[in-house]
């Protein structure tokens, strides 16, 4: 077995590159699954859930373009969009939540985890001192409100499965 | 993953390596680490109750370690192959590796929702190639069904 990092530091612009993309992906499937979720119980769906997935594919959408920003700064490609939505597709018959209560986990699961990767980001960078090709300020910022909007985003959640 | 699963998951697998307890030695030099350090997180993982150490034999996980450690290394053969299908990331091993730190299980469970894993994950690990043996790295960007 080959030597591991057990620091915590994120050292490049490859590195850092590479977990945004990554961040991308999420944001990505966070909205193609929000988007089957909505087809899936189209049929039944009341408007307070509809518009908990609707606004939920409208931020990720949103904070994937912030994120394609960064590292457009950075000379690496996005990862397009409609590729990890096939991926969604693909597998999404074998994960998908069968009811209303299912479908607000999913999406707590959606902002839960949003929120821990871009908490570990932040936390990963501000413990590196390695100088970035982009502007150090603005990156913080932008993970720094994503980071709020998905805080948000598991309140808002918590709140509505709370209320059923 | 935290230090402590990246410790975990790297007994496990010098453990069967070795066919028995593993050795500090060995646990130091496949983290990359000096023998003082593993030996400190070693007694962390002790006081834990998800490893036991014997002195002149080397450490051992227990039932709830072994747990742990299989978890962990779940979520770096997601990585791994999160990185080679999905990214088209040539070089997925060293990266997996370098990023393992950052990514924590949750969120290499919302990944592992668009890859494919073999059913016998993680016992399809490789510890010689640091890979997963089922893991079919192809040219193609994206992975189809």
């Amino acid at each position: 077995m080959v030597a591991v990092s057990v620091s915590q530091r994120i050292a490049s612009d490859d590195q850092l590159a590479r977990l945004l993309q990554i961040g991308i992906v999420l944001e990505e499937v966070v909205e193609a699954r929000a988007h089957h979720h909505y087809q899936s119980l189209d049929a039944e769906l009341d408007e307070e859930i509809e518009t908990l997935l609707a606004d939920a594919a409208e931020e990720s959408a949103d904070h994937r373009e912030r994120l394609e920003a960064l590292i457009e700064g950075l000379g690496v490609d996005s990862v397009p969009f409609d590729e990890i939505e096939s991926l969604v597709d693909a597998r999404y018959g074998r994960t998908q939540p069968d009811d209303f209560d299912g479908v607000l986990y999913d999406q707590l699961c959606n902002e839960e985890t949003a929120y821990k990767f871009y908490d570990d980001l932040i936390e990963a960078i501000e413990a590196s001192d390695a100088e970035f090709s982009i502007d150090r300020a603005e990156l913080m910022e932008t993970l720094r409100a994503i980071r709020a909007d998905e805080a948000e985003g598991v309140s808002e959640v918590t709140e509505v499965m709370e209320r059923r | 993953m935290n230090t402590a699963d990246q410790y975990l998951k790297t007994i496990y697998v010098v453990q069967k390596q070795e066919d028995g307890p593993a050795s500090t030695g060995s646990i130091a030099d496949a983290l990359g680490v000096s023998p003082a350090s593993a030996n400190e997180m070693i007694g962390k993982l002790e006081s834990r109750g998800l490893a036991e150490h014997e002195k002149y034999k080397g450490v051992r996980l227990t039932d709830d370690g072994i747990v742990q450690a299989r978890d962990a290394l779940q979520t770096y053969c997601i990585i791994e192959r999160f990185l080679a299908n999905v990214l088209a990331v040539d070089e997925f091993r060293a990266e997996a590796r370098e990023l393992e730190a950052v990514i924590d299980d949750t969120v290499a469970d919302r990944l592992d929702t668009i890859i494919d894993r073999e059913p016998e994950c993680p016992d399809c690990f490789d510890p010689e190639t640091d890979a997963c043996a089922c893991l079919e790295v192809t040219a193609a960007a994206v992975e189809q069904d």
